[in-house]
């Protein structure tokens, strides 16, 4: 027990007397909070869309008002589709809309009519986001001309006494903000705690100070056992200050309990950190260490379900989420802070980085050898 | 110097692949004298030496250090030996006594004690002004005294030194030279590797290493007497030659 002492007394010394490491466990997550979940929002508000109206009658200037005053678009106008997709080649316009001649005559006589939009698909993203706000424009749009000709037609006016009202669940305001900065939180503790402690060893194994400590009666478990909880307790630490930050700042809501937030914290930190020092041991040099901690994090960050959500993935991507550690816990912080779940809505994500944890952890001891 | 023997190695051998690195060694270390491990740069002394200490595998070879058997009582052996690594190894960003503490209760010593000890040390070394420096802000002559004394602070039965005074001037290495004495006079087995022959006169006994194998072994005085000549230095060239 004092052995275990000694190192984390040690570590913790080395961590506070390093002149970097304070602007890292301060700044860095106030950078990220701020910078990322500004930054990566997915609410468009500025969709540059070009009317084209060979119409030009009363009705298709209403479709275009209604374009007008949606807080999405920025409307401008163009005489012709060759015209406009050239707009659209200069990468100036989003989206086209062709208005056709008889609009009007056509709805007014035939019942319907067409239109034909036209998207700048260079960010999918982008466009299928300006796709869903034209549909719903041209949906209402609809709507009133049923309920305007509902005197002619009872039978299409019977629609209208079904009212869809959307409510959002869990975020209501669909702010995306709040949905940002719980998964940035979970970035923030997975870097710190993988290089941290995958750093960390390798340092000693460069300076040739692990060779000092090999030559010692240490057990194995002591030496991992004190080089994971000083760098868990950073983590912990840096958690709950950027949870402080989420919750000023975007008022990040904690609707379940911050207990079993840090409980599955612990669980996942020591998961992460047996990570790191398992790269460790396969690098013999920081430089190697670093490439194989970005190719572990660049892939499981962005399949971890932080921009684009884990279900809509391909069948062969959610398997593979099955060894993402990040995964799981995106999904349980997710849970336990915008929707209040409990322990039992959480367990399987847990158990799954109970497991996890323990492997790595084992593998980790085991790996360490004090003799080559 | 009594004829009780601390280490034994018969058969020694260590291969890196097709590399021999050490090549059926075969010497025993007696307790309390100063044994010097000679022998060119890549002649095999840093290679015994780690697995002395334990902290290579030897491919072959029936190895006892300080009564232990090397491969089934590895961690009895840690707990009665010092090691001083060619590569320096104190933590540069913690101080002198900070290093001297931490690797003092890893090996278990209680703190009233070490605090003591850490100081009597010091003290004798004239350097109690530095108790609270960095490792990074010291000389290197004193980085290399320290060293020593952090591998022999927990009263090991036998301390390795591997090339302890590379790099270091002449005036350190003598002071250095001293501290070794001392340490052996208060009974700890000093095992030691250099290629400085001047150093090689002041061990009790040595073994001259060439390409994996030990070539001569005994002490540095008849060994001046076996191959005719003025001193080590003259008997390393004539070793080498051949």
């Amino acid at each position: 027990m004092r052995t275990i002492i000694s190192i984390i007394k040690k570590e913790f010394t080395q961590v506070f007397r390093n002149k970097t490491m304070l602007p890292i466990i301060f700044v860095i997550p106030l950078v990220q909070l701020l910078v990322l979940v500004y930054a990566a929002s997915l609410d468009m508000k500025s969709i540059n869309l070009l009317v084209v109206d060979k119409d030009l009658t009363p009705l298709s200037k209403e479709l275009e008002s209604k374009f007008t005053a949606s807080p999405f678009f920025i409307v401008g106008n163009s005489i012709s589709v060759s015209e406009a997709e050239k707009e659209i080649l200069n990468n100036n316009a989003d989206v086209i809309i062709v208005i056709p001649q008889g609009f009007e005559k056509n709805i007014t006589n035939e019942n319907s009519s067409e239109l034909q939009f036209l998207f700048n698909a260079i960010n999918g993203t982008k466009a299928s986001i300006a796709n869903g706000y034209s549909q719903r424009i041209v949906y209402d749009f609809n709507q009133n001309i049923i309920l305007n000709s509902g005197n002619l037609f009872p039978e299409t006016a019977e629609f209208q006494k079904i009212n869809i009202e959307n409510s959002f669940w869990y975020n209501p305001r669909l702010d995306y903000k709040i949905y940002m900065s719980s998964g940035i939180l979970v970035i923030l503790v997975t870097i710190i705690s993988l290089i941290l402690s995958g750093m960390n060893l390798v340092r000693e194994k460069e300076s040739g100070t692990i060779e000092q400590i090999n030559v010692t009666p240490i057990k194995k478990y002591q030496f991992i056992i004190g080089k994971l909880i000083p760098f868990l307790i950073i983590a912990l630490f840096e958690l709950a200050f950027g949870l402080t930050i989420a919750k000023i700042l975007f008022k990040l809501p904690f609707e379940g309990s911050l207990l079993l937030l840090f409980g599955s914290a612990i669980i996942y930190l020591i998961t992460m950190l047996s990570i790191g020092l398992l790269m460790s041991v396969f690098s013999e040099t920081q430089q190697q260490l670093m490439f194989i901690a970005y190719f572990f994090v660049m892939v499981f960050i962005l399949m971890s379900g932080i921009f684009t959500p884990a279900e809509t993935m391909p069948q062969w991507a959610q398997k593979l989420n099955y060894i993402n550690p990040i995964s799981y816990f995106m999904k349980i912080v997710r849970m336990i802070l915008l929707k209040g779940s409990g322990l039992k809505d959480i367990i399987n994500e847990l158990l799954a980085l109970v497991i996890y944890g323990s492997l790595t952890l084992t593998f980790a001891v085991v790996k360490y050898r004090k003799r080559a | 110097m009594t004829q009780e023997k601390i280490i034994t190695a018969k058969n020694m051998t260590k291969k890196f692949g097709h590399f021999v690195a050490n090549d059926n060694l075969t010497f025993d270390v007696y307790k309390g004298e100063i044994f010097g491990f000679l022998g060119a740069n890549g002649a095999g002394k840093t290679t015994a030496i780690r697995i002395l200490c334990g902290l290579s595998m030897p491919s072959a070879g029936e190895i006892k250090v300080a009564g232990f058997d090397i491969y089934k009582q590895n961690e009895k052996i840690k707990k009665n030996i010092g090691y001083m690594s060619q590569k320096f190894s104190l933590y540069e960003d913690l101080t002198v006594y900070e290093n001297l503490n931490f690797y003092a209760s890893i090996y278990g010593m209680q703190k009233n004690e070490i605090k003591k000890k850490a100081d009597e040390l010091l003290e004798k070394l004239e350097f109690s002004y530095a108790k609270n420096k960095l490792i990074k802000d010291i000389p290197l002559g004193w980085k290399q005294k320290l060293a020593f004394s952090t591998a022999v602070f927990h009263n090991p039965k036998i301390v390795f030194l591997d090339e302890p005074t590379g790099g270091v001037d002449p005036v350190t290495r003598r002071q250095f030279w001293d501290l070794i004495y001392q340490t052996a006079e208060e009974g700890i087995t000093v095992f030691v590797t250099t290629h400085y022959m001047d150093e090689a006169e002041y061990c009790d006994r040595v073994s001259i290493m060439d390409e994996g194998k030990i070539v001569a072994l005994d002490t540095p005085l008849n060994l001046i007497e076996q191959y005719k000549v003025q001193n080590m230095d003259e008997v390393f060239v004539k070793i080498a030659r051949k």
